[in-house]
């Protein structure tokens, strides 16, 4: 921990951030200090610790004082955390948090998360090394360190051996991992050209297989994941999954549709759904091939598709093409409304708001004034005053 | 009792028939049907004695997920189609997208007053990762990508365009064609863009310059500062967490100081 030194947090010429994060905590080995609640800046030269409640407490010590990085997984009540294993802080070294400090690695917290993707940048920064082609001002310089894997202080050979032990076998982990990965993807190879063959009979011989075969094919492809060959669709209309899909569907939205005036959003339909559901949760595909058999099912709900491609799900009870008379009436009333305007008024969310806003204009209600102010929409007296 | 129309028998006699009017290719389909459906099988077997040993590095390894999600492509398998394919029963990936597909939805709509429907990849992955709590999951940038590469399904025009070194993500269907595109890379360097700066670096005429910056205004995506010296400038809230992470260096300091 007497590494770092105090600073400003000013970038210098030549120095540039490549990466931030919130809700870091620093460890002095394995003590948790006082600096428990920080911004990390990791930047072409340094790593940049600021505290978020005090924005003056602000400190860093040089990439070049890394000797390597390691990651440590999260835990029950545990962050993920990045341990920083660092040479001796160099004896000119501008003052800091700590004057001398028995640990020679610190460690990184994430309680906001983001430990992956700042650990990965920083693996990188540590391979390209930027600092060497970019020297900035003499205060910076503070210390190049012995380079790595020639001069190594005592005491810190032993714990990397240690660790480099440990890396290894995580390392064998993986690989093993990729091993029974790669058989099994041969496997599943085979079956998609399988699949191929499958329905190249299928498309050649129409009419002779029968409707369960094919359902039973499609909910074959649907287990794996491959895509219909013949349509390229990946499965969904026709598998007993859907259809059941489909029940479930008009089951659960009923209360909600009538609730928002009868209509959603297909993004609203597949939150909603997901988060009511916890686990197992639908596919964006399950949601829309499920929605596409409602109206064959006979389903109290539809799907419909704008022509702006927004896709919604409706009561079929809903007339769309009503609700865009009572919109030319509120319309009328104001003398001309946004859709941001009209989606207050009425209650409903701006997307749906500017779509029933363009479909009365698509029927003649409404006219258009399109401005940099932004769209606004008038009762079109072309039609009304003749 | 009731009498049966169907027993054994009659089972039996409508097979033949229906053998007997079946031509040979299609006997040959059903054959490669039931062949596929033993090969399924005994694939599922593997994937759950897969999952049983590995499961756990496609949760703490995104490097692992990448690895897993190229290899699915390659040999064209989509382990993400469905909630229902074996691939996200048994090794769980499914839920984990499926789910940020939600967070993301919910972080774009909250957002959208400020930025039109438009923001970078990085302040999306802060925002998601502080929504996400203490003890979920860990997600990379990819996991974010693959996320929304789904949502796209559903219709909403959520898209992925690159601007730069970096990626800004959209989730509004607002029409952006290439024109569009390329005065947003431009403004990526300072948030802003001015009529002037894409005539310098663009070579277009003045008209085609300002119908872009029109439309970004219009559909709410850049907001018009009339106070700026010179000319006006139209600024691009969503790259402003972009901006404000890059610290100004010293120098910059100085000279902003009268």
């Amino acid at each position: 921990m007497d590494r770092f030194l105090w600073t400003s947090g000013l970038l210098e010429i030549n120095e540039t951030l490549v990466i931030q994060q919130r809700g870091v905590r620093i460890y002095d080995g394995e003590e948790k200090i006082k600096f428990d609640a920080g911004t990390l800046l990791l930047s072409t030269h340094r790593l940049i610790w600021r505290d978020q409640k005090n924005h003056e407490c602000c400190m860093a010590f040089p990439l070049s004082q890394i000797v390597f990085i390691e990651e440590q997984a999260a835990g029950i009540g545990k962050s993920a955390k990045i341990v920083v294993h660092l040479h001796p802080a160099p004896p000119n070294k501008e003052p800091g948090p700590f004057q001398s400090s028995k640990n020679s690695y610190i460690k990184l917290s994430f309680k906001e998360h983001g430990q992956i993707e700042f650990y990965r940048r920083l693996s990188e920064e540590m391979t390209q090394r930027r600092w060497e082609n970019m020297p900035v001002s003499q205060s910076l310089q503070t210390n190049r360190g012995p380079q790595p894997g020639r001069i190594r202080a005592v005491g810190i050979v032993g714990i990397e051996r240690k660790l480099e032990e440990k890396r290894k076998e995580t390392d064998k982990n993986i690989s093993e991992a990729f091993e029974d990965l790669s058989k099994l993807m041969i496997k599943a190879k085979e079956m998609v050209e399988l699949s191929k063959s499958i329905a190249n009979k299928i498309k050649d011989k129409q009419g002779d297989i029968t409707e369960d075969e094919t359902i039973r094919f499609k909910s074959y492809l649907l287990s794996m994941g491959i895509a219909n060959p013949v349509t390229r669709e990946t499965c969904g209309s026709g598998t007993h999954y859907h259809v059941q899909l489909a029940r479930q569907l008009a089951a659960i939205l009923q209360t909600p549709l009538e609730e928002r005036g009868g209509i959603m959003s297909l993004t609203e339909v597949y939150c909603l759904v997901n988060r009511a559901r916890g686990m197992e949760l639908l596919s964006p595909e399950d949601l829309v091939n499920a929605c596409k058999m409602l109206e064959a099912l006979k389903l109290p709900l539809r799907l419909r598709v704008f022509d702006s491609g927004v896709m919604v799900i409706e009561l079929q009870s809903h007339k769309e093409e009503e609700m865009v008379a009572s919109a030319l009436e509120t319309v009328s009333e104001k003398g001309s409304l946004t859709s941001e305007e009209f989606a207050k008024l009425v209650g409903m969310s701006v997307l749906l708001a500017k779509e029933r806003l363009l479909l009365a204009e698509k029927m003649g209600h409404l006219c258009r004034d399109d401005s940099v102010e932004g769209l606004r929409f008038y009762p079109n007296l072309f039609m009304t005053q003749s | 009792m009731h009498r049966r129309r169907v027993g054994a028998g009659a089972i039996a006699k409508k097979k033949l028939a229906e053998a007997k009017y079946k031509e040979r290719g299609t006997v040959l389909a059903e054959a490669q049907l039931a062949q596929m459906s033993k090969q399924l099988d005994m694939f599922k077997s593997n994937l759950e004695e897969f999952a049983s040993k590995h499961k756990q590095e496609i949760w703490k390894n995104p490097e692992f997920r990448v690895q897993f999600q190229d290899m699915c492509a390659t040999i064209g398998v989509d382990p993400l189609a469905s909630g229902k394919g074996f691939w996200s029963e048994m090794l769980g990936v499914g839920d984990f997208y499926y789910e940020l597909g939600v967070q993301i939805i919910e972080v774009c709509l909250a957002l959208k007053h400020q930025n039109g429907g438009l923001i970078t990849l990085e302040e999306l992955h802060q925002q998601v990762l502080r929504g996400r709590g203490k003890f979920a999951q860990d997600v990379s940038q990819d996991d974010l990508i693959r996320a929304i590469k789904k949502l796209k399904a559903l219709g909403t025009g959520f898209g992925i365009i690159p601007v730069g070194g970096i990626y800004l993500i959209q989730s509004v269907p607002a029409e952006l064609n290439m024109d569009h595109t390329v005065v947003l890379q431009l403004a990526e360097k300072n948030g802003y863009v001015t009529v002037s700066d894409i005539k310098a670096s663009l070579k277009w005429e003045t008209e085609r310059a300002r119908q872009v910056l029109e439309h970004l205004l219009k559909e709410g995506l850049a907001w018009l500062d009339l106070q700026a010296p010179w000319e006006a400038h139209y600024w691009l809230p969503a790259l402003f967490t972009h901006l404000y992470s890059q610290e100004i260096t010293a120098e910059e300091a100085r000279e902003a100081l009268p």
